[in-house]
C-alpha cells in the first residue's frame, strides 16, 4: 500500500468495489502515484517517477508561483459559466481543491498516475486540476470520479486544464461512477503545442441524474494531435449531455472524435465539433448509438471548415443491433442473449490509438472492471 | 444425417422454394448447383433456421429429430454449421474473442487452428472488418474448425479467393468433412453451393443436385452434372422437368 492511502483503505467493502469499478487501484500497486479527494479532504501518494510530480493544487500554487501566473484559470475561463464561477468563488473562500501534475522536460510514466474524486457525505464537491507536460514529456493519468453507494444526491463541479508543450503527450482516462440523483458539470480544456498529443478516454456506465460537459482541445502548435473517445451508457433516469470539441488552429493538426452511446431508457445527447481553421488539417468524427430499450440518443456531429485546405468528415449512426450480426453468432451456437451481450461488449470496446501496450492493458482492465458491473 | 421432405419456403410472403426433397447420409458430401436466384442460399439458410425464411409446408429432419421449428442456435448446438459467403462485420468484436467463445474457452485449441489457417495476425482485429475475400473464407473455416459441426453447409467457398488461399481453404474444408479419414470412419457430412466446381479439386462429392426456380431438377453424380452445366449451361436444366 502506498503511503497516504489510508483514507480509501478504510472505506466499506461496497465503496471499495465502486472505486475499483472506476479504475482506481485501492493499494496503488500498479499506479505511479495517487491523489484521493474525499469530499473536500485530500490524501495523496506522491509520484514515484523521476521528473513527474503530482501534488495538491493548494501546495502547487504556493510552491510554484508560475502556475498561478501561467496556468491557473488560463485555458478554462473563470467566467465561462455559472459552474466555473461557482468553483472560483469556492476557491476564494476555502482555497482550491484538486491536483496538479507537472511532468518535467523529457520525463515519462508508463504506469499511470491515478486521481480519485470520491463523494461521501457533503452535498457539493469542487475540483480544480492542472496537468502540465513540458517539452517531450509523456504522462498518463486515470481519473475516477465516484460517489459512495449510500450517497444518492450531490453535485460535482470539476475544472481541468491541460497544458501540453512541444512534443509532449498526455493521456487521461476518466471513468465516472455516480449515483442516480447526482449532477455533474466537468469543465475541461487542453492546449497542445507543436507535435504534442492529447488523448482523452471517457467512460460512464452507471446511473446518474445529469452529466453535462463539452471538453475541448485547442491544437495551437503545428502537427499536434487530439483524440477523444467516449463510451457511455444511459440507464433509465440518466440524462447525459456530452460533447467533444477540437480546434485545428495550426498547420498539420489533426483530431479524431469517437463516441459510443447506449441507452437503456435514458437520454444521451452526443455532441461533437471540429473546427478546421488552418491549412493541411484533418478531422474526423465517428458517433455510434445503440438503443437497447426505450430511450433517446441524439447525435449532433458538427464539422466547421474555415479555410480551404482542411479535410473534415463525420459519420453517425443510431439504431438497434443488426439482426444479421446476432444470427451470425447464433449460427456458431450462442443463444440470442449471449450473442447480444457479445455484440454490446464489442460495441463498447473502443481503443484509443497511440497508447503504450502496457498502459493500454491497464486501461482495458479498468474499463473491463467498469463494464463487468454493467 | 439430413433429410428434407417437401420443403416449401416463403420470403416476405412470396414462395421461393417449392417442395424440396433432399437426403444427405452420414459421411456424405453433396454439391448444390444452380443459376443465380434459384434459391440455393435460401435453402441453406432455411436448413439452419435464419429469420425471414418461413417454412409453410414440409419438414427438416436432422439426426432423426424434426428441427423445422427449432431456433437457430439450437440447430447449431445439435451439430449444424455454416460458412457464410458474405458474413457481417461486427464492430469492436475481435475475431480472437469469438474464437475463444466458440471453442468453449480453449486457448491452445484456438492457437493451434489459427496458426494452421494463417490467421494469427487477425485475432485482434474486428471480425470481418476490411478482410479480403480469402481472409473471410479463412476466418469462416477457422470458426468451423473450432465449432466442429457434424453437418457443414458452405456457401460458395471458392468465391473471391485468390490462388494462394484456395489450396489452404480447400484442404481445410476437406478435413472439416472428414475426407482425410477412411470412408468407414467418416462421419461428417456437407452441402456445398458451388458455381465453378473448383472445390471438387480438393474433395470428392458423393452427390450433386441442381436447383432451378426453387425446385430440384436433377440429382446425380456431381462431376457429371458440373460437366454438363459447363458445356450446356443451365438452359436445359431450366427446361428439364424430370427429377
Amino acid at each position: 500500500m502506498q503511503t497516504g492511502m489510508n483514507e480509501i483503505y478504510n472505506l466499506s467493502a461496497e465503496d471499495k468495489e465502486r472505486l475499483k469499478l472506476t479504475g482506481i487501484e485501492i493499494d496503488g500497486s500498479r499506479r505511479s502515484g495517487s491523489f484521493i479527494q474525499t469530499d473536500q479532504n485530500i490524501t495523496h501518494a506522491p509520484s514515484s517517477m523521476d521528473g513527474i510530480e503530482m501534488l495538491p493544487i493548494a501546495i502547487a500554487l504556493e510552491k510554484y508561483p508560475e502556475i498561478a501566473e501561467k496556468y491557473f484559470w488560463n485555458i478554462v475561463s473563470k467566467d465561462k459559466d455559472e459552474y466555473t464561477r461557482f468553483v472560483a468563488e469556492t476557491e476564494e473562500k476555502n482555497g482550491p481543491k484538486g491536483f496538479v501534475v507537472i511532468a518535467r522536460k523529457g520525463s515519462k510514466n508508463i504506469m499511470p498516475l491515478q486521481a480519485c474524486f470520491f463523494m461521501l457525505n457533503e452535498k457539493v464537491q469542487t475540483v480544480h486540476n492542472i496537468i502540465i507536460a513540458e517539452e517531450g514529456a509523456e504522462v498518463h493519468l486515470i481519473t475516477g470520479c465516484v460517489s459512495s453507494a449510500h450517497k444518492h444526491e450531490g453535485e460535482h463541479y470539476g475544472i481541468t486544464e491541460f497544458y501540453i508543450m512541444k512534443g509532449a503527450t498526455v493521456s487521461n482516462t476518466m471513468i465516472h461512477t455516480w449515483g442516480d440523483n447526482i449532477e455533474v458539470h466537468p469543465r475541461s480544456s487542453a492546449s497542445v503545442a507543436e507535435n504534442g498529443t492529447f488523448l482523452s478516454n471517457y467512460v460512464t456506465l452507471k446511473p446518474v441524474r445529469y452529466i453535462q460537459m463539452y471538453p475541448e482541445a485547442h491544437l495551437t502548435g503545428k502537427n499536434s494531435v487530439a483524440r477523444f473517445n467516449s463510451v457511455v451508457v444511459a440507464p433509465k433516469g440518466s440524462h447525459l449531455d456530452l460533447g467533444q470539441r477540437a480546434y485545428l488552429s495550426a498547420e498539420g493538426t489533426s483530431a479524431e472524435l469517437v463516441a459510443r452511446a447506449i441507452t437503456r431508457g435514458g437520454t444521451v445527447i452526443s455532441r461533437s465539433h471540429i473546427v478546421g481553421d488552418a491549412a493541411n488539417t484533418k478531422g474526423h468524427i465517428e458517433c455510434k448509438g445503440l438503443i437497447l430499450e426505450d430511450g433517446i440518443i441524439h447525435a449532433v456531429p458538427e464539422i466547421e471548415g474555415r479555410v480551404q485546405n482542411t479535410e473534415l468528415s463525420h459519420e453517425a449512426a443510431v439504431g438497434k443491433i443488426a439482426k444479421d450480426e446476432i444470427e451470425y453468432l447464433m449460427s456458431r451456437g450462442l443463444d440470442e442473449e449471449e450473442a447480444t451481450a457479445t455484440i454490446i461488449r464489442g460495441f463498447l470496446d473502443v481503443r484509443i490509438k497511440g497508447l503504450p501496450a502496457d498502459l493500454q492493458k491497464q486501461i482495458d482492465a479498468a474499463i473491463d472492471a467498469a463494464e463487468s458491473g454493467f | 444425417m439430413l433429410t428434407i421432405e417437401n420443403l416449401h419456403v416463403d420470403i416476405a410472403g412470396k414462395e421461393i422454394l417449392h417442395g424440396i426433397d433432399l437426403h444427405i447420409g452420414e459421411g456424405e458430401t453433396h454439391v448444390l448447383m444452380g443459376p443465380n436466384g434459384s434459391g440455393k442460399t435460401t435453402l441453406l439458410r432455411t436448413i439452419l433456421g435464419f429469420s425471414g425464411y418461413t417454412v409453410t409446408e414440409g419438414k427438416i429432419i436432422f439426426k432423426g429429430h424434426d428441427v423445422t421449428n427449432l431456433p437457430l442456435h439450437q440447430r447449431a448446438r445439435y451439430g449444424m454449421g455454416i460458412m457464410f459467403q458474405r458474413p457481417p462485420t461486427i464492430s469492436g468484436l475481435k475475431l480472437g474473442k469469438l474464437l475463444e467463445t466458440i471453442s468453449g474457452g480453449k486457448p491452445e485449441f484456438v492457437a493451434r487452428h489459427s496458426n494452421h489457417m494463417n490467421m494469427n495476425e487477425f485475432l485482434d482485429r474486428d471480425i470481418n472488418a476490411n478482410f479480403s475475400g480469402g481472409e473471410i473464407k479463412r476466418s469462416e473455416v477457422l470458426q468451423l474448425m473450432l465449432q466442429q459441426p457434424d453437418f457443414v453447409m458452405l456457401d460458395e467457398p471458392e468465391s473471391g479467393v485468390d490462388v494462394e488461399n484456395i489450396s489452404l481453404i480447400g484442404a481445410a474444408i476437406a478435413r472439416l468433412l472428414d475426407k482425410d479419414r477412411h470412408i468407414i470412419h467418416r462421419h461428417k457430412s456437407g452441402l456445398i453451393i458451388t458455381h465453378t466446381g473448383h472445390i471438387l479439386d480438393y474433395l470428392e462429392a458423393d452427390g450433386g443436385h441442381v436447383l432451378c426456380d426453387g425446385e430440384i431438377r436433377c440429382h446425380g453424380n456431381a462431376r457429371e452434372i458440373l460437366q454438363m452445366i459447363k458445356t450446356k449451361g443451365y438452359r436445359e436444366c431450366l427446361e428439364c422437368k424430370q427429377v
